[in-house]
């Protein structure tokens, strides 16, 4: 049962609110149970065709000839939909916010790149008929050799896998073919450390399977415009997806959604509106796409795969002193998320532990499997199993206790982290500290009594030399304070604390302070 | 072109549409025929049903048992005669597919389905099937080897020798509990006489395309009591004449690694 | 023509409707009865999403070819309300969390149903193996365990 341990920090909150800490009924409850919450597929539109997608059957093929000319004859197909019917058949999910080039089609042209790939939509009465038609369709495939493996994927000579980025791996800002962090020096103090260890991480692509597959319906509206009710997790972000292959202005097209039959990340992709409005544009009639089970597993994007190597330096007395981390995203054929989960992960290293020396390479890299996509914490995820998973090799190699280890590394109020940026609101020991109490697992004293809120800061501040860097580094962060950090929310603890000191002349241009800039923070410079 | 259904009321008629017509498919339960044609399977263009009552009969009075194609898992499950047959038939699917599937359907089922089969084949069970020719009974061995074949032949039961419940012993191994795909399903009918096992019958499902005699451990549980070294014998001799695959669930590797140390389990009586 | 007549229940009303060769009951029921509880989630039988009762046996109407319930007796979630009343499922469903995206909503309630109609006073293992062949994805099985637990002592409590 769900305990809230208001005891812990309980100086730093206001603790006289109306809903948190509270059990509060969903809204939608009462339509879940009834069973009359409305998901996409729940409207019968009068005189609906269905659309089915041919798909790839290779991981990798030149499509030599698309042959549908038996398939346009077949009983009750209304429309054949080939790439060239896909008014700008070149797109990538970020393009949005101006990030990476258009690399995926909607419906494949001259290859194929992923074994599920769209190749023919096909628009008909009924789904059998759709089906029947399908099988008539002729593709002409001249296969070629794939790569599923990402570190063969960068081998010299690999396949190429998408020409739009022929290293296969995503490009950042026009240049780098991977993401680094670097803080201290993290070669000399694994040289200097007692122990060293390194370890090879290999996670799997994980299908969201949400109960309710992708899927949409799309349908001329009365004011000329479209209706589309879909399954999508991010209605806008479909909505000008569609806009921009259809290239139509986006107010074309009304959105209906909301209520989400699972979707865990999984329902991001824009993967059956674009095609299914096209249906409804050159049918005039309204069409629906679903996937079908076995689609939403091979078609449909996984979390992706990532290998993870890690190298770090510990002391006999526990300190991790180096953290070396060398990790490969698997993007699948297409970018769709997996650039900006490299990002993530890069942001996220070396995990919530303070460690002097980091050094991080993190690829996004293209192979012959299906586009990965967001999923529950995509890019930090699977890097934090392989951390955790070497945090308890490491406390093995130095004799001690896991848990113990932890606190004795991790981030404390006041410590830099290794993005230069100052640990706030840390609460990591804690948490250890409640997970032990909770699983009669005994600390020993001294670790009982560490807290989050001491011992930070001071040295554990200090921001090393790095090797290769250009600039010097300031000594303090540059860095808003905003009302929800703890040392404002705990006035009569603490004197104010003198303001930051003014930030030195910023890289980059000024930029405002809304959420788009905020995002592209992390990116970079943006065109536009 | 929509599905053409042919239903009849008698089992001969439907036997006679059945193997009148290639691209006909029989059906029983529907839990695997109306999974292919959701999933677009267009070779299937005829649908041929039976609501013959002889088919839907479970005979479990006389020293034969029989049992008809259409009766469902949920059928046997509320038979007390049939005790010694309900963890196989517990062991399928969830409530729904039990209350759906057919004993006849399970006879055709493909890896990793067909757990039933593999219970009736430990039992040495015969096949009654009404095609084209007229009727004929068939070991349900000799019919599973030939199965790809049977295609146009009606299933009408099946029966097997009335046996003593606790000779009888079903284990299947699954990843989901209570409900999931075999990695692989065993069963062993081991009748003992004066102490030793006298007809013992091993069969598995999953380690080879249809479900399999396991011969070699058969000869090494006959004549002997059931002790220790019997046991280790006949795991050792587990993976003889198998020829298991890969899939989802588990690999061929895995499936030859396990056999054994679930038959054991199987034969010491363990959970 | 090809269309098939076929009559049943549905709810405890007769409805009569035309069904091509082949069509599953699922389809049957939403897109040609309207009633959209029963939910689409695999055409497997591997979810358990379009669960419904046939003459009070849980049954999977994506498996089902419609013409098979002529004559018989189909319910869905839109047939359990008691009037105005929500059943003590729903209830209890409500009152433990036991639904997120809700997508799953419907065919575990028809499971649970079956189950407490013919038993209604359940262990914890026979509700685990009552709901067994569905799937849900988002809340996890304990807040749905604990409510149709809470639903068959309710019942009993208000007997
Ligand atoms: C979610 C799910 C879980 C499942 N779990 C299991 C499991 O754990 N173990 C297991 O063994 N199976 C399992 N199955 C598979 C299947 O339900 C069973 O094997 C069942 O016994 C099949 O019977 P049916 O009557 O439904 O077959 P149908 O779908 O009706 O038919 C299957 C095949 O057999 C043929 N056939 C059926 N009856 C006859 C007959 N009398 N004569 C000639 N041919 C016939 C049909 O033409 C068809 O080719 C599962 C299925 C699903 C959907
Ligand atoms: S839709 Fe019927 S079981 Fe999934
Ligand atoms: S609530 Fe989403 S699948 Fe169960």
């Amino acid at each position: 049962m769900l305990e809230l341990r208001k005891d812990i920090f309980a100086d730093e909150r206001d603790d006289n609110l109306k809903e948190i800490g509270k059990g509060t009924q969903r809204q939608d409850m009462l339509g879940h149970v009834t069973g009359t919450s409305t998901y996409f597929d729940d409207h019968k539109l009068q005189g609906m065709l269905h659309m089915k997608v041919l798909r790839s059957q290779h991981a990798h093929a030149r499509l030599r000839r698309i042959d549908t000319a038996e398939a346009e004859r077949s009983q009750g197909v209304r429309r054949i939909i080939r790439g060239a019917d896909v008014p700008r058949n070149l797109n990538t999910l970020l393009s949005l916010i101006n990030f990476g080039k258009d690399d995926e089609p909607s419906l494949a042209v001259d290859k194929v790149r992923y074994k599920g790939e769209p190749i023919v939509a096909i628009v008909a009465d009924s789904p059998r008929e759709a089906h029947e038609a399908m099988a008539k369709v002729r593709v002409d495939y001249e296969p070629l050799p794939a790569v599923f493996d990402v570190e063969d994927a960068l081998k010299p000579g690999a396949p190429v896998v998408n020409e739009v980025y022929p290293k296969n791996t995503f490009i950042y800002h026009d240049v780098y073919d991977h993401q680094k962090l670097r803080f201290g020096d993290a070669d000399r103090a694994l040289a200097g450390a007692d122990h060293v260890l390194e370890q090879r991480y290999q996670m799997s692509p994980i299908e969201h399977a949400p109960t309710e597959t992708n899927g949409s319906i799309a349908a001329p509206d009365t004011n000329g415009r479209y209706v589309v009710y879909t399954s999508t997790q991010a209605l806008f972000f479909s909505l000008d997806t569609s806009a921009k292959i259809l290239d139509v202005p986006s107010n074309t097209f009304h959105f209906v959604g909301g209520t989400v039959g699972g979707g865990f990340g999984g329902k991001v992709d824009t993967l059956t509106e674009p095609l299914c409005i096209l249906g409804a544009m050159l049918t005039g009639r309204p069409v629906r796409y679903v996937l079908g089970r076995e689609e939403e597993m091979q078609f449909g994007s996984p979390r992706g795969a990532e290998r993870i190597y890690l190298k770090d330096g510990v002391m006999r007395d526990g300190r991790i002193i180096a953290r070396k981390v060398r990790a490969y995203f698997d993007s699948g054929a297409y970018t769709r998320l997996s650039s900006y989960a490299v990002v993530k992960c890069v942001a996220h290293l070396p995990g919530p532990y303070t460690i002097p020396n980091v050094h991080g390479d993190v690829y996004c890299v293209f192979t012959n499997r299906t586009p990965a996509t967001a999923m529950r914490g995509f890019g930090v995820t699977a890097m934090d199993f392989a951390i955790e998973c070497q945090m308890d090799k490491l406390a093995h190699l130095v004799g001690m206790d896991p848990m113990e280890f932890r606190i004795l590394n991790a981030y404390r109020d006041g410590d830099m982290k290794a993005h230069r940026r100052e640990a706030k609101n840390c609460a990591l020991i804690e948490c250890v500290q409640v997970a032990a109490e909770k699983s009669k697992w005994t600390l020993r004293e001294e670790f009982r009594r560490m807290s989050s809120r001491k011992d930070g800061g001071g040295g554990r501040a200090a921001i090393p030399a790095t090797p290769g860097e250009t600039r010097p580094r300031p000594t303090a962060p540059a860095q808003q304070r905003t009302a929800y950090d703890r040392s404002l929310a705990a006035p009569l603890n603490e004197p104010p604390r003198e303001p930051p000191p003014p930030p030195p002349s910023p890289p980059q241009p000024a930029a405002p302070s809304h959420g788009a800039t905020r995002f592209s923070s992390v990116f970079g410079t943006r065109r536009r | 072109m929509p599905v053409i259904v042919k239903s009849f009321t008698n089992a001969g008629e439907a036997a006679a549409a059945l193997s009148s017509e290639r691209e006909a498919r029989y059906l029983g339960g529907g839990t695997l025929v109306m999974r292919a044609l959701n999933e677009g399977d267009i070779s299937i263009s005829t649908i041929v049903r039976a609501t013959d009552a002889a088919m839907t009969r479970i005979d479990a009075t006389g020293s034969r048992v029989t049992i008809g194609a259409s009766v469902t898992f949920a059928r046997i499950l509320a038979e007390r005669d049939l005790a010694f047959l309900h963890a196989p038939a517990r062991s399928i699917g969830g409530p729904a597919v039990r209350n759906m599937g057919t004993v006849g359907g399970n006879l055709f089922a493909p890896i990793p389905y067909g757990d039933f089969t593999v219970a009736l084949l430990a039992l040495d069970a015969t096949v009654a099937i009404q095609g084209s020719f007229g009727g004929r009974d068939m070991p349900l061995d000799e019919f599973l080897q030939a199965r790809e074949r049977q295609g146009g032949a009606l299933v009408l039961s099946v029966s097997f020798p009335r046996i003593a419940g606790e000779s009888f012993r079903y284990r299947k191994v699954a990843r989901i509990q209570p409900k999931g795909g075999s990695v692989i399903t065993l069963a062993a009918h081991l009748p003992v006489s004066s102490g030793r096992i006298a007809g013992a019958r091993v069969a598995l499902g999953s380690m080879a395309p249809v479900p399999t005699r396991a011969r070699a451990v058969e000869r090494a549980l006959e004549g002997r009591a059931l002790d220790a070294a019997t046991i280790a014998a006949a795991a050792a001799a587990a993976t003889e004449g198998t020829s298991p695959g890969d899939n989802a669930l588990a690999s061929a590797w895995y499936r030859r690694e396990i056999v054994g140390v679930h038959l054991r389990r199987l034969l010491s009586g363990q959970e | 023509m090809s269309k098939i007549p076929l009559q049943f229940r549905h709810n405890g009303r007769e409805v009569a409707i035309f069904v091509d060769g082949g069509t599953n009951l699922l389809v049957a029921l939403r897109e040609l009865i309207g009633d959209m509880t029963p939910k689409f989630g695999c055409g497997q039988g591997g979810c358990g999403a379009c669960s419904v009762l046939i003459d009070g046996a849980l049954h999977l109407s994506c498996l089902t070819l419609a013409e098979t319930v002529a004559g018989r007796s189909v319910e869905t979630l839109d047939g359990i309300k008691q009037g105005p009343q929500l059943h003590p499922l729903q209830r209890a469903f409500m009152e433990n969390f036991a639904a997120q995206c809700g997508y799953c909503t419907p065919g575990m309630l028809m499971a649970a149903k079956a189950l407490l109609d013919r038993n209604p006073q359940p262990s914890r293992a026979e509700v685990v193996e009552a709901i067994s062949g569905n799937i849900c994805r988002c809340t996890g099985y304990e807040p749905i365990i604990n409510a149709v637990l809470a639903a068959a002592s309710g019942g009993r409590a208000s007997a």
